[in-house]
């Protein structure tokens, strides 16, 4: 099967000889049934044992697996009446970032997320999924919108980061991420974040600020990628397996670390084995996160993240004052 | 007599070692080199300068208690939340050791120090960030001072000026550190919306998520010279781009003339321009805006 994952091998190998075995019986005259019952009882068995005991690394490869939903493919299956919105009325359209406004279940909301090709031609077009500056402000534009028309506002993060480029940094590669951050705090609508696919660093948070911030069982959301914690702390990028174990990258760490308000069940084997029973446990999630929201009145909105944010990071105190003197 | 001669030349074998004492006759750091010019200089001259090289210009790293006595009144300053100190959230190896070490070395619990202190007569909230100290790297207890510096200032209802030096986010607190961003972010634009003036003056280095943080998040963004200022990395842009960058990438000056930077302004100047903004901020001439 194309794109199979190193540790699911196992998994597809007895599924190719359950087909065999099964379209042999239908031609040759021998019962093999109790065969194939013993090695269908086998597979469950094996499945159960691989997918529930992932390892961070392969949730890594899920969560950048080509074949991975995307934005759009979410949108189609969520949403009534997208209408892609483009540009950011001061430089030019950044197609890494894809944002609109729509209906959810009949209530208008606006749209945003990260958007990946899945081949090569549109991954150029889409530089990958990492935006530059005016993706980010093309952003806040759309989430300004929505603030001035009450629309709750829904973003998709999956990216391997905001781009490193010469004519990012030119442009204020920081200063875009940084005003996102800044202006997203006091949106006076409910702001929802689902990590559907990697979220990298300042790139992905720069449409993370949200009430509530749910992630896909094989997402991951992390300060740097695995490769790049491993160039640093081991001056080796082959160690990037060693480093998504310890830099605590999946979904249930960071709902540990109370980062994370809900995991988001995915499809046995990840997402893109079934986008629309995947699509249907993100409508679930975000059907109840927006009802609660909703309840929240505008200043309860922005006290609400001002205090999720508050609460998150881990410090202790010394008992003997030690200052600058 | 022949003997003589030959016995002289074996001496001369012997080269002369200074003794561990003299060795020590000449204290250390009673002179500095500038990395810049290589021009050595007196230290304490240096200091009195505000470690600009009198050569050259070159702003030498200052860490945090240097640059609180650069710009605030003298005995002004007041230190909050000074014994806050880091967890080891990921239960990283050597990295408590790590902490450890630095705090030994610098004498200051973390990689910035928060107050309050006077420019000119002129009551502020600052936080000043030590590169000294785990390279200025922003963890849980770097995000969580400066969010309380921020809130100290709302309260007050005083400017908040911060200086920035900074490679980023710590790693070794994995997304607890990126999440920092937004926690300094989100109590600025509360303090902002409160009227709040905020004042970001970035000191080399001012890199990845402090960059992409509360640095670019002044309504007066300042530099010094040739400090080292941008998201990503420039050998990573390098690789990415496959192409050299200019000499001045990602200096203050190219910000400047990126037009991301309000202004770069020399070290020794720098005391006399925060007060002056600050002044400018303050109520007072001959008739005033009425308000209703």
């Amino acid at each position: 099967m194309a794109g199979e994952l190193e540790f699911e091998r196992p998994v597809m190998e007895l599924k190719k000889k359950i087909a065999e075995l099964k379209e042999f019986t239908k031609t040759a005259d021998v019962d093999l049934s109790s065969e194939i019952e013993k090695l269908e009882a086998r597979l469950e068995k094996l499945e159960a044992d691989i997918y529930e005991n992932m390892k961070p690394w392969d949730r890594v490869q899920i969560a950048r697996h080509p074949a991975r939903p995307t934005t759009l493919d979410y949108i189609s299956h969520l949403f009534e009446d997208f209408f892609e919105c483009h540009g950011d009325r001061a430089f030019g359209d950044d197609e890494a970032i894809v944002g609109g406004i729509a209906k959810f279940k009949g209530i208008p909301v606006t749209v945003i997320g990260h958007q990946r090709g899945k081949d090569t031609k549109e991954n150029i077009r889409r530089n990958f999924g990492m935006p530059h500056p005016e993706g980010y402000r093309k952003a806040l534009r759309l989430m300004k919108q929505a603030d001035k028309f009450r629309r709750p506002i829904i973003c998709f993060i999956d990216t391997k980061g905001a781009y490193p480029g010469k004519a990012a940094e030119e442009r204020g590669q920081s200063e875009a991420i940084a005003k996102n951050l800044f202006e997203m705090a006091s949106l006076r609508v409910p702001v929802i974040c689902i990590v559907i696919g990697e979220g990298g660093s300042g790139g992905a948070l720069a449409l993370g600020v949200g009430n509530h911030i749910h992630m896909l069982e094989n997402s991951t959301y992390s300060v740097i990628s695995p490769e790049g914690a491993a160039a640093i702390l081991w001056k080796d990028a082959s160690q990037a397996k060693k480093a998504a174990e310890s830099m605590r990258i999946t979904a249930p760490d960071l709902k540990e670390l109370g980062v994370v308000d809900e995991i988001i069940e995915e499809v046995k084997g990840g997402a893109h084995k079934d986008v629309k029973v995947q699509a249907e446990e993100i409508r679930e999630v975000l059907t109840h996160s927006l009802k609660d929201l909703m309840d929240l009145s505008e200043d309860q909105l922005i006290d609400h993240r001002y205090n999720k944010f508050k609460s998150i990071g881990q410090y202790s105190f010394l008992k003997e004052f030690i200052g600058v003197k | 007599m022949l003997k003589d001669i030959f016995t002289k030349t074996k001496k001369k074998k012997y080269a002369t070692i200074p003794s561990e004492t003299a060795k020590q006759d000449v204290p250390e750091g009673i002179m500095t080199k500038c990395p810049n010019c290589k021009k050595i200089m007196y230290t304490k001259e240096l200091v009195k300068n505000l470690k600009v090289c009198f050569h050259c210009h070159y702003h030498h790293t200052m860490n945090s208690k240097e640059r609180l006595a650069s710009f605030l009144d003298a005995n002004s300053f007041e230190e909050i939340n000074a014994n806050m100190i880091s967890e080891n959230p990921l239960n990283f190896p050597d990295y408590i050791e790590k902490l450890e070490k630095d705090r030994e070395k610098t004498k200051i619990n973390e990689a910035v120090v928060t107050g309050t202190g006077t420019v000119d007569g002129q009551k502020i909230a600052v936080a000043v960030m030590d590169s000294t100290f785990r390279m200025g790297s922003m963890g849980s207890v770097v995000g969580e001072k400066i969010t309380r510096a921020i809130e100290k200032a709302d309260e007050l209802r005083v400017p908040f000026i911060i200086f920035t030096a900074s490679g980023g986010a710590r790693m070794q607190e994995g997304v607890l550190s990126l999440m920092q961003m937004a926690k300094t972010s989100v109590a600025l634009k509360r303090f902002s919306d409160n009227g709040g003036l905020i004042i970001s003056i970035m000191t080399h280095p001012t890199t990845g998520g402090v960059s992409a943080s509360f640095a670019s998040l002044g309504d007066y963004n300042l530099a010094e010279p040739g400090a080292l200022i941008g998201f990503a990395g420039r050998r990573i842009i390098e690789q990415t781009i496959r192409e050299e960058l200019p000499e001045d990438f990602q200096t203050a000056e190219f910000l400047l003339k990126c037009g991301q930077l309000d202004a770069v302004i020399p070290r020794t100047e720098l005391k006399g321009k925060i007060s002056a903004i600050l002044s400018i901020h303050q109520p007072g001439g001959d008739f005033q805006w009425q308000e209703n």
